[in-house]
């Protein structure tokens, strides 16, 4: 089975481990990620002001790309991405006059309804393939692996394009529990990350990280799960410097939903990059004594 | 009108007389209506916009390259009267069509940081930080559709987001640096400039190396030519003449490949 796939520039460049985990991971499952040609930028942030719809565009051609192919699916991962091509998809589904006036800018393109459906990687691993189903292929069970499942603002903001209603937090529950791992619910999973503001006010943004962190290590989670490279750059990447800033008095190290997915496959470790995470990533696992052959992460 | 179509159809009937560079038109040569700048000429139909405009009595003194539709000095752009499109071409290259509305853009701003090849590394993060405001493209795809050459400008922009420096560098390679891409876009890219250092990353740190060139230059360094070098030099004229006459060469319907010259102590 072949299925749309839009990664997004990030997964391209910084996140590859998010990205290749994941082709390797359907591919494990026999499903085929075919990437879109031709696909740009989705506009990382959907615009609020109601009349910008040049910033739509961007979001819109992608989607125009996935009509031209023939599909009616597109599969996508970051969460940013996912939230700006799901919200410009409603836009182009609902709104007749934007609808119009979007297609009539762009007429070097073929006129575009929201026909596409946005699916984000979690949904389509329970929809299409199931969680019973994804159990049975597991190789390599995450028993004793206790995850905290960390959502972030936009998988489930705004409530019409949420993954699953905002709240409720079975999708990750789920996937983690059919990999074999323990989720871990704390009360910080929809919290933001500090986003954006890690550039312009870098304080506040560390202040929102340890927050999570914190709540994530006294609900008694050994790593957080995520599925968006900003969430990643800021819980993750940032991880080292709130330690040693004593912003945190522990480390929770984060793993993207399809590192797990991929170790729990018995994949080749390779396939998951974790030379991009923080190294408390794969010590993690290491210490968990999984049959994971590790070694050729020297190399 | 159907008169107007039926007379329209006729006169695109009938055929068309190539007028060349004369000044005074050839029997049945006709002539349409241009407007360069806001102001009418009738120029010969088979004119290029370039032709037609000396015909008309401009004279380039820039603007004007190599009008061979390569050196990208004589972009144009132009509307057909009652179409709301833009249309964009080289003038030395687009043939001139009834009631076209023109100007050329032979230069336009766009700004260059300057770096040396030497020091920057082949990666994408090299190229947004020397052009940070590449992540101001919304995907208007109005580059694209501007080019004269048909590369595919926001696909490479996109392949840069993306880092991919081989897949820009092979998209952009028929830019003429033209610059209309730079003159349309909206978020204010000079796409062409990012575009050549991309390929100048490619070029110097991910094609393979030629290494035929690479030993002819070490040829060259270690004094091979030097001496015939020489010898050319302190050459005078009617010798120089002399030796061009009696040279070696292959004849023009030698099969490829199997000719070989005489002398072969420079190869």
């Amino acid at each position: 089975m072949k299925v749309s796939y839009y990664p997004g520039c990030t997964l391209k460049t910084k996140a590859k481990n998010l990205d290749d985990a994941a082709v390797a991971s359907m591919a494990a499952l026999g499903i085929e990620l075919e990437e879109l040609p031709r696909w740009n930028c989705c506009g990382a942030v959907h615009s609020l002001a109601d009349d910008d719809l040049i910033h739509q565009v961007a979001p819109v051609r992608d989607l125009i790309r996935v009509k031209e192919q023939g599909r009616d699916k597109v599969l996508t991962l970051c969460s940013m991405c996912y939230n700006s091509l799901a919200r410009a998809n409603l836009l182009m589904r609902d709104d007749e006059e934007k609808r119009e006036t979007i297609n009539l800018f762009m007429d070097e393109e073929m006129d575009y309804a929201g026909e596409v459906e946005v699916v984000h990687f979690l949904n389509f691993l329970k929809d299409e393939i199931g969680w019973d189903k994804l159990r049975d292929q597991v190789k390599v069970p995450l028993n004793g692996l206790k995850v905290a499942p960390y959502y972030g603002c936009t998988l489930q903001r705004p409530r019409d394009v949420a993954i699953e209603p905002p709240g409720r937090f079975e999708l990750m529950t789920q996937f983690l529990e059919a990999l074999g791992a323990t989720a871990v619910h704390f009360p910080a999973a929809d919290l933001c990350c500090g986003s954006y503001q890690i550039l312009g006010n870098p304080d506040a943004a560390k202040d929102a990280a340890a927050t999570i962190l914190e709540w994530a290590e006294k609900a008694g989670a050994e790593a957080l799960v995520l599925s968006c490279p900003l969430c990643e750059f800021n819980l993750g990447k940032k991880q080292g410097a709130l330690f040693e800033e004593e912003k945190i008095m522990k480390m929770i190290p984060t793993f993207y939903i399809t590192q797990l997915l991929a170790i729990a496959l018995g994949l080749n470790p390779q396939v998951c990059h974790f030379e991009l995470n923080d190294q408390a990533s794969v010590l993690l696992l290491k210490s968990k004594g999984y049959p994971i052959e590790f070694e050729r992460d020297a190399a | 009108m159907p008169e107007t179509a039926a007379t329209e159809s006729a006169e695109q009937r009938a055929p068309k007389i190539a007028t060349g560079d004369r000044a005074i038109l050839p029997e049945g040569a006709r002539t349409i209506p241009i407007y360069v700048m806001g102001k009418k000429y009738d120029v010969p139909e088979t004119l290029t916009i370039m032709k037609a405009m000396e015909f008309a009595g401009f004279k380039f003194i820039r603007g004007a390259g190599c009008r061979g539709g390569i050196c990208g000095a004589c972009p144009t752009v132009y509307r057909k009267a009652g179409d709301y499109k833009l249309h964009f071409g080289l003038a030395c290259q687009t043939v001139v069509e009834p009631n076209m509305y023109l100007t050329q853009i032979p230069f336009y701003p766009a700004n260059r940081t300057s770096y040396d090849i030497e020091e920057i590394e082949p990666t994408a993060e090299s190229i947004h930080a020397l052009y940070p405001e590449l992540f101001r493209c919304v995907a208007c795809n109005n580059c694209t559709k501007a080019c004269p050459m048909d590369v595919e400008v926001l696909d490479y922009i996109s392949a840069l987001k993306q880092g991919d420096i081989e897949e820009a560098a092979r998209l952009s390679f028929d830019c003429i640096q033209c610059g209309l891409c730079a003159s349309r876009c909206m978020g204010e890219l000079p796409q062409y400039h990012i575009a050549q250092l991309a390929r100048r990353l490619y070029g110097k740190y991910v094609a393979p190396r030629a290494e035929h060139l690479r030993k002819r230059v070490e040829d060259i360094e270690s004094g091979k030519y030097d001496n015939i070098l020489k010898q050319l030099l302190e050459m005078d004229k009617a010798e120089l003449e002399r030796r061009y006459g009696e040279r070696e060469r292959e004849p023009d319907l030698a099969p490829p490949g199997e000719w070989k010259p005489k002398e072969i102590q420079y190869l």
